[in-house]
C-alpha cells in the first residue's frame, strides 16, 4: 500500500497527541509508561516515514534505535514503578503529592 | 564677646544632638552632666554677653550666620537680633532653663529614659532661644514649631500611657490652630512688604499703613490667634491644664516660664502691627481679662496640685496680654520675667511635694508638710507670695501692681479691666494660699516617702531668691522710682502712654495690697479655720469649675464629633472603593493563579509542555 507522506506524519502526531494527553490525564504509573511507549513509537514511524520518502536506509537504523532505547528506559522504569509501590503501596501518582 | 551670640542656641543643639545620638553610651551621670553642663553654659555666656551688653543698651546687635534659601528673591536670613527685649528673654530661658535642668538631675533619676529627656529639654531650650532670637519671622516660626514639637515630646514622655499620648497630641493640635493663624499672618505680611525682617517691618510699616486699618487688624489678629494658641488663652487655652501629664521640670520649664510665653514674646515683638491696629489691642486686653478671670475661678476648683498652677499660668499669661494690650509693654515683659522665677518656683517645689510623697498629687491626700519638708516649705510659700502679689515684699507685687495701675491709667485703660484685674489678684490670691494651707498644714495624711537632696533644694533657693529681690529693679514712682528694668526694655518697646490723669498710683496699690492680703486671710479661714467648703467632687456645679468651664466637653461637640461623624460617613466614598478593588482584583487574581500550584504531577507536566508547546511555536512564527 501507499500510503503520501502526509498520511503517515499525521498518523504519528496523532499518535503523539495521543500519547501526550495520556500521559497528563492518566494518574496511575503504568498507563503513563504505555503512553510514553505509544509516543516513542510514534517518533519512530516519523522516522520511518521520512525514510522511505528520501529512499534512505537512516530511518529504519532510527527506528531500531529507538526500540533499544524505549525497551531500556521501560525496564528502569518498571523496576522504579515495583519500589514505588513497595513504598507506597499504591501506583497512584497522587501519593507523590509531596511538595505542598 | 558678642560675636558668640550664635553659641547660645548651638550649645543646648549640640547638648541634643550628643545625647540622641551617643546618650545610650554614657553613664547615666555623664548624660546629666551634658544635659545640664551645655545649657549651664549657655546661660554662662548669655550672662557674659549681657554684661557687656548693658554697657551699651541701644546698640542692637545682629549676627548673620548665613542666608536660609534664596528663591526669586526671596531670602531669609538665619541671623540673631540681640536687644533689650531679646536679652531679657535669653536670660530668663537660659538661667531658669539652667536651674530646672539641676533641678531634673535629680528628679528624673529614677526614670527610664534618662537621656532621652535631656535631648529633648535641651531641643526646647535650643529651639526657644532660636524663637527669641531670631531677626526675622520665618526664623522665629522656624523656633515656634520647634518648640511645640518639644512641647510634644515632653508632654508624651512617659508614652507608655495612653492618656499622655492623647495630652500631648491635644496640646500640638490646638496650639496647631495657632500656628496655623500665625502662618497666614506671615504670608499677608511678606506679601504686603516683601520682607520678613523685624527691623525693616519696623521701619516701613507705619509709614505704609494707615492707623486702624483692615489690614493691619488682619494681620494683628492672626499674630493674635498664634499667639493664644501658644500661651494658652481663651479660646486655645484647653491644652494647657493636659499637659500636666508631663513630669514637674517639663511643666515648669515649658508650661510655666518659657514656651508659653512665647505667645508674649510675639506681640511684643510685633507691637508696630498692634499700634497700627487699635482694635486689635483692645482685643488683646479683653481676651487678657477673661482668660485671666476664668481660668483663676477654675483653679479655685482643683484638687491636683499641678492643675491648680496650670490654671494658674493661664490666669498669669492673662495679665501680660493684657498689659500687652494696654500698651504697657515694659509692665508686661518684667511680669513675664517675674513669673518665670516664681513659677516656675511653685512648680519645682510642687515637683519636690510630690515626688516626696511618692508621686501623690492630690493636694487633699497631703497635709502637714510645713514640719516635714521645711525647705520646701518655705520656698513654696516665697513663691506664692509673689503669685498672690502680697504688697512690698514679694517681687510679683511690684510687677502685677504695675499692670493693675496701667490696665487703668495707660492709654487703652478701662475702669472695667482694672476692676477685672482687681478682681483676678483677689482670685489668685485666694487659690493660691488655699494650695499652700491644704497642701501644706491640717492633718498628714500621706507619709514622706523621700527627702530631696542638694540638686532639687538649690535651684529651690536660687529662684526663692530672685523672686525676693526680683522686684526692686522696677520700683513704682511712689515707693522708690527705680526704673531700671523699664528703661532697658524701652530702647526697644515704646514707652507707655498715660492717660491724662493724676498720678494717684497709691490708691491703685492700696487696693492690690488690701486684696491680695484679704485673700490671704479669707483662704485661712475658709480652708484651713473652719472648713466650712465642703468639696463634692460629684457635685455639677463644681465640676464645671474643675473642668474648666467645660471648654473640652464644647469644643468635643462643636469640632470634634461633627469631624468624626463626617470621616465615618466618608469612608467608602467612590475613590475608597476604586482603590479598594483594585487591590482586591490583585488578591483574587493571585488566588485563581494560585489553585494551579496543586502539587499533583499531572498538572506539572501538563505545565511543562504547555510552556514548551509555546516556546517552540515562537521559534518557528517569529
Amino acid at each position: 500500500m501507499n500510503f503520501s507522506f502526509e498520511t503517515l506524519l499525521i498518523l504519528a502526531g496523532i499518535l503523539f497527541a495521543i500519547g501526550f494527553l495520556g500521559l497528563l490525564v492518566r494518574r496511575n504509573l503504568l498507563f503513563m509508561l504505555m503512553s510514553l511507549e505509544i509516543m516513542m513509537n510514534s517518533a519512530g514511524l516519523a522516522f520511518i516515514a521520512v525514510g522511505s520518502v528520501l529512499s534512505q536506509p537512516d530511518g529504519q537504523v532510527m527506528f531500531l534505535f529507538i526500540l533499544s532505547v524505549a525497551a531500556a528506559e521501560v525496564s528502569v522504569a518498571l523496576a522504579l514503578s515495583i519500589l514505588m509501590f513497595k513504598h507506597f503501596k499504591t501506583v497512584d501518582t497522587k501519593a507523590l503529592n509531596s511538595l505542598k | 564677646m558678642l560675636q558668640f551670640l550664635w553659641l547660645v542656641p548651638a550649645l543646648p543643639f549640640l547638648g541634643f544632638i550628643i545625647l540622641a545620638v551617643f546618650g545610650k553610651y554614657l553613664s547615666k551621670k555623664m548624660q546629666a552632666i551634658t544635659g545640664v553642663g551645655l545649657v549651664g553654659l549657655s546661660s554662662l555666656l548669655v550672662i557674659i554677653i549681657g554684661t557687656e551688653f548693658l554697657k551699651f543698651p541701644n546698640n542692637n546687635f545682629t549676627q548673620k550666620l548665613w542666608t536660609w534659601f534664596s528663591i526669586s528673591g526671596f531670602a531669609p536670613e538665619i541671623a540673631f537680633h540681640l536687644d533689650s527685649l531679646s536679652l531679657v528673654f535669653i536670660f530668663v530661658i537660659t538661667f531658669v532653663g539652667f536651674l530646672i535642668h539641676i533641678y531634673s538631675a535629680e528628679y528624673m533619676f529614677e526614670e527610664e529614659g534618662y537621656a532621652r529627656f535631656f535631648a529633648y529639654m535641651n531641643l526646647f531650650v535650643g529651639s526657644m532661644l532660636v524663637l527669641v532670637l531670631a531677626d526675622n519671622l520665618l526664623l522665629m516660626y522656624l523656633g515656634w514649631e520647634g518648640v511645640g514639637l518639644c512641647s510634644y515630646l515632653l508632654i508624651g514622655f512617659f508614652y507608655k500611657n495612653p492618656e499622655n499620648n492623647y495630652a500631648a497630641r491635644k496640646a500640638f493640635i490646638v496650639t496647631r490652630i495657632g500656628d496655623t493663624a500665625l502662618l497666614i499672618g506671615l504670608f499677608i505680611l511678606y506679601s504686603r512688604f516683601g520682607t520678613l525682617n523685624f527691623s525693616e517691618i519696623l521701619k516701613i510699616a507705619p509709614g505704609t499703613i494707615i492707623i486702624g486699618s483692615a489690614l493691619a487688624t488682619t494681620i494683628a489678629l492672626l499674630f493674635l490667634g498664634g499667639a493664644v494658641g501658644k500661651s494658652a488663652q481663651l479660646p486655645l487655652q484647653v491644652w494647657l491644664p493636659d499637659a500636666m501629664a508631663g513630669p514637674s521640670p517639663v511643666s515648669a520649664l515649658i508650661h510655666a516660664a518659657t514656651m508659653v510665653t512665647a505667645g508674649v514674646y510675639l506681640i511684643a515683638r510685633a507691637h508696630v502691627l498692634f499700634e497700627l491696629s487699635p482694635f486689635a489691642q483692645n482685643v488683646v486686653a479683653i481676651i487678657g481679662a477673661l482668660t485671666l478671670l476664668l481660668a483663676g475661678i477654675s483653679a479655685l476648683f482643683q484638687y491636683d496640685i499641678k492643675k491648680v498652677l496650670a490654671y494658674s499660668t493661664i490666669s498669669q499669661i492673662g495679665y501680660m496680654f493684657l498689659a500687652l494690650g494696654m500698651g504697657a509693654w515694659s509692665a508686661g515683659i518684667f511680669h513675664f520675667m517675674i513669673h518665670a522665677f516664681f513659677k516656675a518656683l511653685l512648680f519645682l517645689a510642687g515637683g519636690a511635694v510630690i515626688l516626696s510623697l511618692h508621686h501623690e498629687q492630690d493636694m487633699f491626700k497631703m497635709g502637714g508638710l510645713h514640719k516635714k519638708l521645711p525647705l520646701i516649705f518655705w520656698t513654696f510659700l516665697i513663691g506664692s507670695a509673689s503669685l498672690s502679689a502680697l504688697p512690698l515684699i514679694s517681687a510679683g507685687f511690684y510687677s502685677k501692681d504695675a499692670i493693675l495701675w496701667y490696665s487703668f491709667s495707660a492709654g487703652n485703660g478701662n475702669i472695667w479691666l482694672w476692676l477685672a484685674g482687681l478682681t483676678g489678684a483677689f482670685i489668685t490670691s485666694l487659690y493660691t494660699f488655699r494650695m499652700v494651707f491644704i497642701t501644706f498644714f491640717g492633718e498628714e495624711k500621706t507619709n514622706v516617702h523621700y527627702k530631696p537632696g542638694i540638686l532639687i533644694a538649690l535651684p529651690l533657693i536660687v529662684l526663692a531668691i530672685l523672686t525676693t529681690i526680683g522686684g526692686f529693679i522696677q520700683l513704682p514712682e511712689n515707693l522708690g522710682n527705680i526704673k531700671l528694668f523699664s528703661s532697658f526694655i524701652e530702647n526697644t518697646l515704646p514707652h507707655t502712654i498715660l492717660k491724662n490723669v493724676e498720678n494717684k498710683e497709691w490708691i491703685f496699690q492700696l487696693f492690690s495690697a488690701i486684696i491680695a492680703l484679704s485673700g490671704v486671710y479669707i483662704a485661712y479661714i475658709i480652708f484651713l479655720k473652719k472648713p466650712i467648703f465642703i468639696y463634692n467632687r460629684e457635685n455639677k456645679v463644681q465640676k464645671f469649675f474643675l473642668y474648666g468651664w467645660n471648654f473640652d466637653k464644647l469644643y468635643n461637640k462643636l469640632f470634634v464629633q461633627p469631624f468624626v461623624w463626617i470621616t465615618k460617613i466618608n469612608r467608602n466614598d467612590i475613590l475608597d472603593r476604586i482603590f479598594d478593588n483594585f487591590g482586591l482584583l490583585f488578591i483574587r487574581l493571585s488566588q485563581f493563579i494560585g489553585l494551579t500550584q496543586n502539587n499533583r504531577l499531572n498538572w506539572f507536566l501538563t505545565g511543562l509542555m504547555a510552556g514548551l508547546i509555546l516556546v517552540i511555536t515562537l521559534m518557528l512564527y517569529l
